[in-house]
């Protein structure tokens, strides 16, 4: 097997973010049927349904089924929001979404606000890729002229406004609650649901919330039809997912592959192993999944199901390859303090506890753990789960448990000989500055 | 207390919202501000709140949560170094290393000549372009080997 | 309703309550630190996990909405054991220093930590230390003890209107602190106190004053505004030591304004009166009670008998209680003087003898936080009566308009719908104008009292826009302010807002100037025919006067010639629990017991009665105002002055029929008219809500907030202008005497007006509180 492209098919020309390019590429075709037939938003809704569309912001909720949940007969203004604060180490396709294709955003999005009836939209763009708010900017101000958004788009009598808005650099704004809270203006701590975005969402109002990818796949769903694309996947894990690959491979980047691809062959596509080392471990979904194996790796699909039965997530498709230079002691203390500096810090067993685990996990890495420590990092981390306001507390916890579950023996290695079971020299080797070959 | 250019840049981003709900442009106000400003003093800050109509200790909330703000004074060039696991893999802390190095500074700190500060970042969204670093917040430099960060502090100092 | 099952136990809940609440509807008490009854949800401590049957997750009770057959556990072992991680989160970064924590014993994470036993501490990492915040004199920080629950932010959103604490940084950074080290000005702040659940917020006040274990805690009743919010004054070897709310959801809720929480450092005052004293060759000479009172009965009757009993004047605080009231007034009528006022501040007595009854708020307090519309005339609202602003301000969060009629536009904290702000002179017009839009918008026809009023009045927008505000809903509301009731024209602002009211179908009342003005006018605490008004007594002065309470200085409608007055008088009579100027101008001190030191009561803004008992007995000599003035009744040999108890008196006061029955707000034949334009620079002037009477005057934590500064001048940048001053330049005011005071752009007030404080130091010497003036540059 190969990449299956769509979203990221076709972007080699030198303006593919632009308008024209995107119309050559059948950009808005699927928009311009749907507002000329003015087809039904039940119809949109079930060929969303029948493709088996799931969310690829994280947690992979069925997108057709969230469309559904917004209340019909609400008079008031409803909103359609997208998540592009790719925040999740490991995660860089939304990037590239935007970077390469944002008028396949623009076009779900609006697609989106037909569908659930909003009167605007939102996309909530990651701080950092600050040069890729402003080029979204300038798709969004082609899209205003060529009619496409604002008032009585493209002559019906469907309007609807879309606008940019960016982050300043908090994780936690990735959490759609904490994304909201961040649009109108405040901290991005997330809200405690219920209710849910669907009924108390912007400004109070009903609100559906997307990953960038999730509404980039949405106009070739509904070109290709919800068949086509479900079967392009697997049965409940439809059509193709981008996963962008980082680590120790050859070629880091972004691949679109059909869901259920095994997972040797997306590490194929990306070159392979650095230096043809021993693949050590994979976090298959992004830095919040738990770390799997190499050797069970080598035997999984990447899709929803098959990544979840084996203890992990496939999560935003996030995949990041550990070669055996690795020291996963070292590994989880630097996700631990990402998880402890991103803690929003409005709920205890989070705010409290990412600071714990943090730094237990430091003192192990500089060789000053205890027997103890190894359980008790366990029980914290157990403790966090579940009792948060937001994921993020399970995003800390899962790969601490994740970590001792596969690799406990390092950890305890540590301990013993307050030092790491790989040696520094190597270690180091593997993480030279690496700059792929194209 | 902030350009008339900035003004627009912001009355521009207030439009984006509804009329009664100003404050969602706080963010890019405090950008704005910034832009003009190199750094967010608390009268900068409280400039912005009394813009938009909104409780300066809500806007210095907003300052103080996202990590691109900077309360305190900055080199005329911020550079953020991403050493979150992925970008470490493929080189992200030898990069931040390098630059410690190479600019005589840690992170947090600011050369005597008030040219660059350093910054540890967190995952920026592009670890397939490791190791990268964000220059004054807007502009990302990817694939930065030694001999790119020397161009690019080559570059700058000029 | 909902049935849902807690710990085996039904419970009947309303669809959309909490877990939570469904659980204290049967008295189950849920560990909790974050959630409030009166505060939105943040869910953020995570303390009140419980497990409910069918979810897979511990939920918080106080988040988590009531479903039909609901099942919750809030003991079983699943919860218990979220509990106890969350406990245990909540201690590693504490300090665990509660021997010396002034919240020890009252701290609720002591409290539930026992709960959870948990023995040593797991917890070995280095810990969190946050640096301590300077918020000003009434709340003193130990920050490193935050728990985050953001009680205290959401408090100043929520209840105080205006969010003066924040919560900075994030993750474990997070900070509760200021903008900037800035401190907390809010007239509410106190309740922050109240309100964090461990000791991160303690009074300063208070601070290391006693453990909590050694207080007494006695309830009592405020004598400040005309709320008269309920206190558990806390007691330790018969000295107050705090000051709490006492819960009362009719009245204060669980909140106090800070006067009421922190005056009570007043009571020891270095000038509090504690042994009765005579001036003889201008010295004065502490003497025995017997002497003292000797003295009073023998001045009182040598000027009766040369100058009649018309030269003696009774100035009484309206700040007294009703007995006090009410066996002053007996005694000075029994001497035969009409000569009675407790309307101190008042200019305009022409509606004497036309009320038909009590004037009162014209409904219940807690009404106001239900009402859809409400119009407030000539207020200082926010400073002279926090918690009916605080109640309104949650009827504004509920949907309500709010809107006024009003001399200056200061910052009520509360979104306004509509005003109309004009100059003291133009207030009158200006209600008559919304009176005609609402006449215009209704269809009906204004009374025959306000006809000539309305007559050629101009309807302008701001008119138009308040008059449907007010017409919002169907709970409304028209309230008088104490800048209405000061006002020199007041009866025909009172004429005008009862038509507006009666047009828009609102009720009609009076906010209230002090803790006991409804009670004083139920005591006969003014003149009756052929007696003289407060003012009447200062511009014809007497030769004697009794004073209750009073300052005149600071407690008149024009201090400078109370003053006068006063010192030309032959003899000054005066009754209180501090000596202040009286030293001057008095021959004989009576120490008689503030409120925390005598039985009485009050009779709130509402009509509520209120009575009270001393929670500490009387300091040194001093004795209870009712007592004293027995005696004095009986050694004057005046009638009916041989009451046994407090409460004796008080029946005597109210008389047989019920309280409610005398409050009205009618007034019989009273025209409305304009007043005349004023020539010069009119003065506005609020009293301070720390100078309002003698007692918060001396408290000397609120004497340093930012509500007790120093007046400004603040006029309006185009009148200012006009003068040739500059902003924050020193100006020379002339009033009858003159001041110095730093001049203040405003643009909150209107043209040709200045605003300057009355009732504060350094502004007395300017005279009348309604008055033009001058100001030229120093
Ligand atoms: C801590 C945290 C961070 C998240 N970050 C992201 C993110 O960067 N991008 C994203 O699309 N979803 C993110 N999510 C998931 C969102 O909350 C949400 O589920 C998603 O945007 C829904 O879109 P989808 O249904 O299209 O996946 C995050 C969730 C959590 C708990
Ligand atoms: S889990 Fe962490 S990030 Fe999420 S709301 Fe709680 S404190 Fe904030
Ligand atoms: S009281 Fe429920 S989470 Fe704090």
């Amino acid at each position: 097997m190969s990449e299956h492209k769509l979203i990221l098919a076709d972007l080699d020309g030198d303006r593919s973010w632009r308008l024209a390019d995107y119309a050559q590429r059948r950009g808005y075709e699927a928009l311009k049927k749907i507002v000329a037939e003015k087809i039904a938003p039940d119809d949109i809704i079930a060929t969303l349904k029948t493709a088996n569309l799931r969310g690829r912001g994280g947690a992979g909720f069925p997108t057709g089924l969230k469309w559904s949940f917004m209340p019909k007969a609400y008079t008031g203004p409803k909103y359609v929001v997208c998540n592009s604060d790719e925040g999740e180490p490991g995660t860089f396709k939304d990037r590239d979404i935007l970077r390469y294709n944002p008028h396949a955003v623009i076009e779900g999005m609006i697609i989106a606000g037909y569908t659930m009836g909003c009167v605007a939209g939102y996309n909530y763009i990651h701080g950092e890729i600050f040069e890729v708010y402003e080029r979204f900017e300038a798709a969004l101000d082609e899209a205003r002229a060529a009619g496409l958004l604002g008032r009585n788009i493209l002559g019906s009598d469907f309007s609807f406004e879309l606008f940019a808005h960016h982050g300043y650099g908090a994780y936690v704004c990735g959490e759609e609650t904490g994304l909201l809270e961040s649009l109108e203006g405040k901290k991005g701590q997330p809200r405690f649901k219920p209710p849910f975005p669907a009924s108390f969402g912007l400004y109070g109002k009903p609100t559906t919330i997307n990953n960038t990818e999730t509404f980039a796949s949405v106009p070739f769903i509904l070109r290709m039809g919800g068949e086509t694309f479900l079967n392009l996947g697997k049965p409940n894990n439809g059509g193709t997912k981008i996963f962008s690959v980082s680590g120790h491979v050859n070629r880091p980047g972004n691949y679109e592959v059909q869901l259920g691809t095994p997972f040797a062959e997306l590490l194929e596509m990306a070159g392979g192993m650095r230096g043809g080392r021993r693949l050590k471990a994979v976090i298959p979904g992004g830095s919040s999944a738990p770390v799997l194996s190499g050797e069970l790796m080598m035997e999984l699909t990447m899709d929803y199901d098959a990544i979840a039965k084996a203890g992990s997530m496939l999560g935003s498709g996030a995949v990041i390859v550990m070669d055996e230079t690795t020291c996963m002691v070292k590994a989880l203390e630097r996700l631990s303090y990402f998880y402890f500096e991103e803690s929003c810090g409005q709920c205890t067993p989070c705010r409290e506890g990412t600071g714990w685990l943090y730094r237990m996990m430091r003192r192990l890495e500089h060789g000053e753990g205890r027997a103890e420590d190894l359980d008790l990092l366990d029980n914290v981390a157990e403790n966090i789960m579940g009792r948060t306001i937001c994921a993020l507390g399970d995003a800390a916890a899962m790969p601490v448990r994740g970590f001792l579950k596969h690799y406990r023996d390092e950890f305890a290695y540590h301990i013993e000989h307050k030092r790491c079971l790989v040696p520094v020299e190597l270690q180091r080797e593997g993480s030279r500055i690496y700059v792929r070959q194209d | 207390m902030l350009s008339p250019q900035s003004l627009l840049l912001i009355d521009r981003e207030v439009a984006k919202y509804p009329a009664d709900q100003k404050q969602s442009a706080v963010m890019a106000a405090l950008r704005i501000a910034q832009a003009e400003k190199r750094w967010l003093a608390p009268e900068t800050i409280e400039f912005v709140a009394k813009y938009l109509g909104m409780p300066t200790m809500a806007a210095y909330e907003v300052a103080s949560f996202y990590n691109m703000y900077d309360l305190q004074p900055v080199g005329a060039h911020k550079i953020t170094v991403c050493t979150n696991l992925p970008c470490a893999l493929s080189g992200g802390s030898e990069a931040a290393e390098y630059l410690k190095t190479k600019l005589g500074i840690d992170f947090n700190e600011t050369t005597p000549d008030g040219r660059f500060t350093l910054k540890e970042g967190e995952c920026m969204g592009a670890c397939g372009d490791a190791p990268v670093l964000l220059h004054n917040n807007h502009k990302m430099c990817c694939r930065m080997t030694r001999e790119e960060i020397d161009g690019l502090i080559e570059e700058l100092s000029k | 309703m909902l049935e849902i099952e807690i710990d085996g136990q039904k419970v009947e809940v309303a669809p959309g309550s909490t877990v939570m609440q469904a659980a204290q509807r049967i008295g189950k008490h849920i560990p909790h630190f974050c959630y409030h009854k009166k505060l939105s949800i943040a869910a953020n401590c995570r303390m009140c996990l419980v497990e409910v049957e069918k979810m897979p997750k511990a939920v918080p009770a106080c988040a988590t909405p009531v479903a039909a057959d609901m099942k919750v556990h809030t003991g079983s072992e699943k919860a218990v054991k979220a509990q106890r991680a969350v406990m245990e989160f909540l201690l590693i970064n504490h300090p665990l220093d509660c021997p010396i924590c002034d919240q020890g014993g009252e701290c609720q994470l002591q409290d539930i930590a026992v709960g959870y036993g948990g023995g040593e501490s797991r917890y070995r990492e280095e810990k969190r230390v946050v640096f301590n915040k300077k918020l000003g004199p009434l709340i003193n920080t130990d920050m490193t003890r935050c728990i985050h629950c953001s009680r205290c932010v959401r408090f100043g959103q929520e209840i105080a209107g205006v969010m003066e604490l924040g919560i900075a940084h994030r993750g474990e950074h997070a900070e509760v602190m200021a903008f900037v080290d800035r401190s907390v000005d809010s007239e509410l702040s106190g309740n922050a106190i109240d309100l964090c659940p461990v000791g991160a917020l303690t009074s300063k006040p208070f601070r290391f004053g006693a453990r909590t274990w050694e207080l007494v805690r006695r309830p009592s009743v405020s004598p400040h505004d005309s709320l008269g919010a309920n206190l558990q004054v806390q007691v330790k070897h018969d000295r107050v030591m705090r000051v709490l709310p006492l819960e009362n959801e009719a009245i204060n809720e669980c909140w106090l304004s800070d006067k009421d929480r922190f005056s009570y450092e007043g009571l020891y005052a270095a000038d509090r009166l504690t042994r009765p004293q005579i001036k003889h060759d201008g010295e004065w000479h502490e003497v025995d009670w017997q002497t003292a009172l000797d003295y009073v009965v023998r001045t009182l009757g040598d000027i009766r008998k040369e100058y009649g009993a018309d030269a003696i004047g009774a100035l009484l605080s309206p700040h007294s209680t009703l007995e006090e009231l009410h066996l002053a007034q007996k005694l000075v009528r029994g001497l035969r003087s009409e000569n009675i006022d407790s309307r101190l501040r008042q200019n305009d007595f022409s509606a004497d003898g036309r009320r038909t009854g009590t004037p009162w708020l014209g409904l219940p307090l807690a009404a106001l936080s239900t009402l859809d519309a409400a119009l407030v005339v000539g207020s200082f609202l926010r400073k002279d009566h926090p918690l009916m602003a605080q109640r309104l301000r949650q009827a504004q969060r509920a949907g309500a308009k709010i809107c006024r009629v009003n001399a200056v536009a200061d910052d009520w904290l509360i979104p306004l719908s509509a005003e109309v702000i004009a100059a003291p002179d133009r207030l009158a017009a200006s209600l008559a104008a919304v009176l005609a839009a609402l006449a215009e918008q209704t269809g009906q026809a204004v009374a025959a009292s306000c006809q000539a009023a309305v007559a050629g009045i101009t309807v302008d927008e701001a008119a138009r826009g308040v008059a449907a505000a007010l017409l919002n809903g169907e709970r409304r509301a028209v309230l008088l302010g104490n800048l209405a009731v000061q006002h020199p024209n007041a009866s025909s602002l009172q004429v005008l807002a009862a038509e507006i009211a009666r047009l828009a179908g609102a009720s009609f009342g009076f906010l209230g100037e002090a803790a006991n003005t409804v009670g004083a006018a139920l005591a006969g605490a003014q003149p009756s025919k052929g007696g003289r008004n407060a003012a009447a007594m200062l511009r014809e002065p007497r030769k004697a006067y009794v004073l209750l309470g009073v300052e005149p200085e600071f407690d008149c409608a024009d201090g400078v010639a109370a003053r006068a007055a006063l010192m030309q008088a032959a003899s000054v009579i005066h009754l209180g629990s501090f000596v202040g100027s009286a030293a001057e101008y008095a021959d004989v001190l009576l120490p008689i017991a503030p409120f925390t030191e005598t039985s009485g009561s009050f009779v709130n803004a509402e009509g509520r009665l209120q009575s009270f008992s001393a929670v500490v007995p009387p300091l040194g000599d001093a004795r209870p105002g009712w007592k004293l003035l027995r005696v004095l009744g009986n050694l004057l040999g005046l009638p009916g002055f041989e009451q046994e108890s407090s409460e004796a008196v008080r029946a005597e006061a109210l008389g047989e029929g019920d309280l409610a029955t005398c409050l009205d707000n009618g007034l019989d034949g009273v025209q409305a008219r304009l007043d005349a334009p004023a020539q010069g620079l009119q003065r506005i002037a609020e009293v301070p809500i720390h100078f309002a009477d003698p007692l918060a005057r001396r408290a000397p934590a609120l004497q340093k907030t930012q509500d007790a500064a120093v007046p400004q001048a603040r006029i309006h940048p185009e009148t200012l202008t006009g003068l040739g001053v500059a902003d924050g330049e020193v100006v020379r005011l002339r009033g009858s005497g003159e001041v110095k005071l730093v001049a203040r752009v405003d643009v909150g007030v209107p043209v040709g007006c200045v605003r300057v404080a009355a009732a504060h130091p350094a502004s007395l010497a300017l005279g009348p509180m309604s008055a033009e003036l001058s100001v030229e540059r120093a």
